[in-house]
């Protein structure tokens, strides 16, 4: 589903240039189940972000699903993360002036899905991470592990081919993390696919296939 | 995603931020408020000077001795004939479409009742004049009809003259003394409200216009009223008045003015009043318009995240762009209609201060002021709304 060859991503930090990804080759087949371990500044995060099409490559090719990414307009990987891809964050990313039941319905208001499905669809998903009893909830007043499964409600509304989540437990106590992981492998296990990016090899350890970066370079594939 | 969709997504941000979004409402409101408030007290006073004029009597040409404009050539300007009373009988007889006429002669002398006197401006005139000038008699009688030549010695007092000199007795049948004459009060005029054009009608005497003249010594009148059947015998009317004197006194040398002429141009410069009053309340619009940038500015800024967010599900640039022009907008249409609100009780309150004065505010003041507060919501929304579209997500995401 998704093909990487010799990718480069470059930032310009004053004077120099920093190589956040170095000719990274990567392949992940649909409803594959990857975890990026490494450790912090190794560029999982920005290789995260560019398979998510959030960011763009330097240099180097990107094809999802026998496409060019790099090749498309801005509206076209707009559409892209609207159809294709939901992400789960570290930090949540709720807003905090929306209940649970809105935070799940806004990729759908901004993908022109109508009032009545928007709120069904939104309802189903908060029901699928079991938490159709907290959808009048705002997110403070939700526990950790919550609010990351509204999360995952909100990244999976829109039925994406590709779920990317970014140390989706690392804002988490033990238990929670368990729960949220649970999920997200019973997603992937019901057929889509799953990008882990974290520096926890024990979470790591639970994909099926594993790569771990270093400096901006692919170091172990498994 | 649909307008209804985009507002409703603008309002939910500006409800969470309540105190910022209530201050911004609050500067467009003032500068919306002060618009609609000044619009109507220009407006009212355009109202009230064309209704002082209108009270003067509709369709009125105005004749007066002497040509306005200065002609060169002779020495002492030339010269200025009287205008008589044969003048004003010519005029009122021979003129097309005239309906009623009345010779003015003034001059200010003491009146005196007993041991009280009053200096008050005295007006030489004859019966025509309570139609012309749209007068009242509140008891007794106005002048007597019939020959302006007759002359007479009776008067009228106006309402105020009257109280200060009889207080609550009854002035009619009693005898005044006007300077070194004395005259017979036949009537007293109703009170016609304090008139800033013209003559304050309830603090003169009125006697007839020949004893006027000769108790003044005069011989000229003041004016001659020529009020006309209809608006359109004025233009006719105003050069029938020139070509007949022209021919009397075998010069130009008296003026017509048309009641309409003087009510337009009052009425054009309080319009230019108006949009004057308006255009420096405007200045605060702009004032209000740059608060509404700081704060969507500020808004940008502190939600970088939830613009990141709002890409990473899918939102484009020209989605993000929308909803923060729509939120710049939705504040200072809220602003818009508060200020409509309170500029109304302003003049409402105004108007109970001072009940004479007709301060109302016009529709399209309504209009306008709602229009311009979106516009400039738009205006002045759009370099952050531009902004805010132009967030690199990953950046954003992090808050930087």
């Amino acid at each position: 589903m998704i093909e990487l060859r010799d990718v480069w991503r470059t930032y310009q930090v004053g004077s120099s240039q920093v190589h956040a990804l170095r000719g990274l080759d990567l392949a992940i087949a649909g409803g594959d189940y990857l975890a990026i371990a490494g450790p912090s500044g190794s560029g999982k995060s920005t290789l995260l972000n560019v398979i998510g099409c959030l960011d763009r490559p330097t240099a180097g090719h990107y094809i999802f699903r026998g496409r060019a990414v790099e090749e498309m307009s801005e509206s076209e990987r707009t559409a892209m993360r609207q159809q294709d891809i939901g992400f789960v964050f570290q930090f949540f990313h709720l807003l905090a002036r929306l209940t649970a039941q809105a935070n799940v319905e806004l990729p759908m208001l901004f993908a022109g899905v109508a009032r009545a499905e928007r709120h069904q669809r939104a309802a189903d998903a908060l029901q699928a991470v079991g938490l159709a009893a907290r959808a009048h909830h705002r997110p403070d007043q939700l526990s950790g592990g919550e609010r990351q499964r509204v999360a995952i409600a909100r990244a999976v509304v829109m039925k994406p081919a590709l779920v990317l989540a970014d140390e989706p437990t690392g804002n988490l106590d033990r238990s929670s993390a368990l729960e949220v992981m649970n999920l997200l492998e019973a997603m992937n296990a019901a057929g889509q696919t799953l990008v882990l990016v974290t520096h926890d090899p024990q979470l790591a350890a639970r994909a099926r296939r594993r790569v771990r970066m270093d400096d901006g370079a692919i170091v172990e594939r498994s | 995603m649909g307008i209804g969709d985009v507002i409703g997504f603008a309002v939910g941000a500006l409800r969470g931020h309540r105190l910022r979004t209530a201050l911004s409402v609050a500067g467009v409101a003032v500068g919306i408020a002060a618009v609609v408030a000044l619009t109507a007290l220009g407006e009212g006073a355009r109202g009230y000077v064309v209704r002082e004029f209108m009270s003067l009597g509709s369709n009125l040409l105005i004749v007066l001795p002497g040509k306005v404009e200065t002609t060169g050539g002779m020495p002492y300007g030339g010269t200025t004939h009287d205008l008589t009373l044969d003048d004003f009988r010519e005029l009122a007889r021979r003129i097309p479409g005239v309906s009623r006429a009345a010779p003015i002669a003034t001059g200010t002398e003491t009146v005196r009742f007993g041991s009280r006197g009053r200096s008050a401006p005295v007006i030489g005139s004859t019966v025509e004049l309570l139609e012309v000038r749209r007068l009242e008699v509140a008891s007794g009688r106005f002048l007597a009809p019939g020959d302006p030549e007759a002359g007479g010695s009776e008067v009228v007092l106006g309402v105020e003259v009257a109280s200060e000199l009889f207080g609550t007795s009854n002035p009619l049948g009693e005898v005044v003394r006007i300077g070194d004459w004395r005259y017979r009060v036949v009537g007293v005029l109703a009170p016609h409200g304090r008139s800033f054009v013209g003559f304050n009608f309830d603090d003169v005497v009125v006697i007839p216009v020949q004893t006027a003249m000769r108790m003044f010594n005069r011989a000229s009148l003041f004016r001659i009223l020529l009020e006309m059947e209809s608006a359109d015998h004025l233009d006719e009317g105003k050069r029938a008045v020139l070509e007949l004197m022209h021919d009397r006194h075998r010069v130009d040398d008296v003026t017509v003015i048309t009641q309409d002429a003087v009510v337009e141009t009052f009425s054009s410069i309080l319009g230019v009043l108006t949009l004057v009053l308006v255009a420096i309340a405007s200045i605060s619009l702009s004032v209000a318009g740059i608060g509404i940038m700081n704060v969507m500015l500020v808004a940008v800024a502190e939600r970088r995240r939830e613009i990141g967010l709002l890409r990473a599900v899918g939102a484009g640039t020209g989605q993000i762009l929308a909803v923060f022009l729509t939120e710049a907008a939705v504040l200072a249409a809220i602003g818009g209609l508060v200020g409509l609100v309170g500029g109304w009780l302003a003049v409402r309150a105004f108007v109970r201060v001072y009940p004479s004065f007709p301060a109302t505010t016009p529709a399209w003041a309504v209009a306008a002021a709602l229009a311009v507060a979106v516009g400039v919501g738009v205006v002045f929304g759009t370099l952050p709304a531009r902004r805010a579209a132009r967030l690199d997500p990953v950046r954003a995401l992090q808050g930087r």
